[in-house]
């Protein structure tokens, strides 16, 4: 098993594919702690946990969930709501959760606008703006998935979390892989159940995930 | 599209019935059959659900591309038609994978290196394309004979790349290939290669799966990136093709995205040792004398071995399956007992030795060669003989074999 271990950073000018440092993608009914291959149930509470934690918890939905171009990407996208609105409930005072879509991965000109949305070329942009220091991927292409988690690995220190409908991110801090509707909604009632029990971070946050 | 698994059992449109992928390949009956290694990849092709084939008819490595035509008068292919040179056949390939099609081609030689562009384009974009390669001679004087040279250039494509020893291996991993190239978490194309004429136009007795099943078809919605249904809201942000404003993004970008392609090819690792069994086949790997070998140098290794044998050298073997992925420490636990590693090749550079150098521990126990190149063949006998001199016993000269 490699010794590397998927770790907020920021950990380099490039940092490496963590597929590249003998990372593996979980096995269905596993996901995936900081690269280690750890059981599903455990990877909701420390999602859950994490997302408690942070001081601006936030959720990026990409186009498989954004746009009703299937019957159950509409029953997603009604998922990801309920999992944004439990957030928002669950949080405490001083912190503040966002839902930021990356409505697509176009290279943007001059610049995206990181108040409203993420873009796979450069999501540190949106990252350093919102002070964001904990984020799930939901919808989004793998690859462009891909591409973005070691952007942010690399030049930030946010916690990330992957919510994939194939076979999981290693370049994610925490990766589900085969999501559905139901691993939605379980990770919405994880948070709900650990509301109150985790201190966030409020008190030792830097200015977001910067640099 | 409906889902993959509820499509299993159903019939394609010429009364094939779409069938699971494992149990066609393991548990299906095989009709032993006596076919040239082209005939073989038709008949893979015939069980594959191809979409698209595209060709330029100047690969006489192989008729592969002239016996799917008739794949395509009979039904079997979507679609099939002759590109302007094989650059354009390789950009074609592109926009019908693009498209969501399963796509197959073939060249060789000259016309590999004529469409090298397209290689690192086609894995940049997780294009999952099929390529045979009937390896043939690069270089000026022209060459139709066999010749691996061209592999060292496709090994840094981005491609997976794996090596046929015989028409058995290119039967199976054809259909294979389809399989772990179109992983959502793998996605890449796949370079299939073999030594040209000596697989191509030689016959041998090649087991084949019932000819009434075929793959199920390719699902491009589990595509990493967004396939092209103009009809489907996913694809329509890509009404700004990416490539126009590639220069907007950051280089982060740019680094990022070789090393998702590089990431894929790793990930490649688990489904091809599950479909392949395995990345290398051994055999005596606790002898002091190893070969290692890739396509039909390992053939000729076995013979080699053989003829050793009754001469009292013990020695074993590692048949190199998959050279992107590339089988490290596989190569570096068969080969850890070696005191000698001979890498007979089909080339004048002796690629596959650098990469065994560059894998093992002590790499001076690497012995590369024998080398022949330009359509030689191999005879086992000079295997033999670089190995018996390596080893200080006394070993006949060859050179007057080819007078």
């Amino acid at each position: 098993m490699s010794d590397y271990r998927v770790l907020p950073g920021p950990e380099h000018f490039l940092p490496p594919a963590a597929a590249s440092m003998g990372i593996r993608l979980p096995n269905p009914g596993e996901a995936h702690i900081n690269g280690v291959i750890a059981p599903e149930e455990k990877a909701y509470e420390e999602a859950a946990r994490q997302f408690l934690m942070a001081k601006v918890p936030t959720i990026f939905p990409g186009p498989l969930v954004l746009w009703a171009w299937n019957e159950k990407a509409a029953k997603k996208a009604t998922a990801v709501r309920h999992l944004f609105n439990t957030l928002k409930e669950c949080v405490q005072p001083g912190q503040s959760p966002m839902l930021i879509p990356m409505p697509d991965y176009r290279p943007k000109y001059p610049k995206i606008n990181p108040e409203v949305e993420i873009n796979p070329n450069h999501p540190n942009l949106t990252i350093w703006h919102n002070k964001i220091d904990c984020c799930m991927f939901i919808g989004v292409h793998c690859h462009q998935a891909n591409l973005s988690l070691k952007i942010i690995r690399g030049g930030t220190s946010c916690y990330t979390i992957a919510m994939c409908a194939q076979a999981g991110h290693e370049d994610a801090m925490l990766s589900f892989r085969d999501a559905s509707v139901d691993k939605i909604m379980r990770l919405a009632e994880t948070v709900k159940r650990l509301k109150g029990t985790v201190q966030p971070r409020l008190a030792t946050a830097k200015s977001g995930a910067s640099n | 599209m409906a889902d993959i698994k509820s499509i299993i059992g159903t019939q394609n449109k010429k009364g094939q019935t779409y069938t699971d992928t494992w149990k066609m390949m393991n548990e299906a009956p095989r009709t032993p059959s006596f076919y040239t290694g082209s005939e073989v990849i038709k008949e893979a092709i015939r069980r594959a659900s191809c979409d698209v084939m595209i060709a330029y008819p100047i690969t006489p490595q192989s008729e592969a591309a002239a016996l799917i035509g008739e794949l395509f008068a009979e039904g079997y292919i979507g679609d099939y038609f002759r590109g302007e040179s094989e650059f354009a056949v390789m950009s074609q390939c592109a926009g019908a994978a693009f498209g969501g099609a399963r796509v197959f081609t073939t060249t060789a030689g000259p016309g590999t290196m004529r469409a090298m562009e397209n290689f690192p384009m086609w894995a940049g974009a997780r294009l999952p394309i099929q390529m045979i390669v009937t390896c043939r001679g690069i270089n000026s004087p022209l060459s139709i004979q066999p010749d691996t040279l061209e592999i060292a250039y496709l090994l840094s494509t981005g491609m997976l790349v794996w090596h046929a020893e015989t028409a058995q291996d290119f039967f199976d991993w054809i259909l294979k290939g389809y399989m772990v190239s179109e992983e959502p978490d793998v996605h890449l194309p796949l370079a299939l290669c073999c030594d040209g004429f000596f697989v191509t136009h030689t016959k041998d007795v090649v087991n084949l799966t019932p000819a009434d099943m075929c793959l199920p078809p390719y699902d491009p919605y589990r595509s990493p990136v967004p396939c092209m249904d103009m009809e489907c809201p996913p694809v329509r942000m890509m009404r700004d093709p990416f490539v126009m404003k590639s220069n907007y993004i950051s280089y982060a970008t740019h680094a990022s995205w070789q090393q998702e392609i590089w990431a894929a090819i790793e990930r490649s690792r688990k489904h091809s040792i599950h479909w392949l069994n395995g990345l290398i086949d051994t055999e005596n790997t606790d002898a002091d004398i190893m070969i290692v070998a890739s396509g039909t140098a390992v053939s000729q290794g076995r013979e080699a071995i053989r003829l050793l044998e009754d001469e009292g050298v013990r020695c074993g073997l590692v048949k190199v399956k998959t050279l992107r992925p590339w089988p490290e420490e596989e190569i570096r636990e068969a080969t850890k007992n070696a005191k000698h590693i001979f890498v007979p090749e089909f080339n004048v550079t002796g690629w596959l030795a650098k990469e065994i150098k560059a894998t093992i521990p002590n790499h001076e126990r690497v012995h590369a060669g024998p080398h022949v190149c330009g359509g030689m063949t191999m005879p086992p006998e000079i295997i033999v003989s670089e190995i018996k001199t390596t080893l200080g016993m006394k070993s006949f000269s060859l050179a007057g074999r080819g007078s």
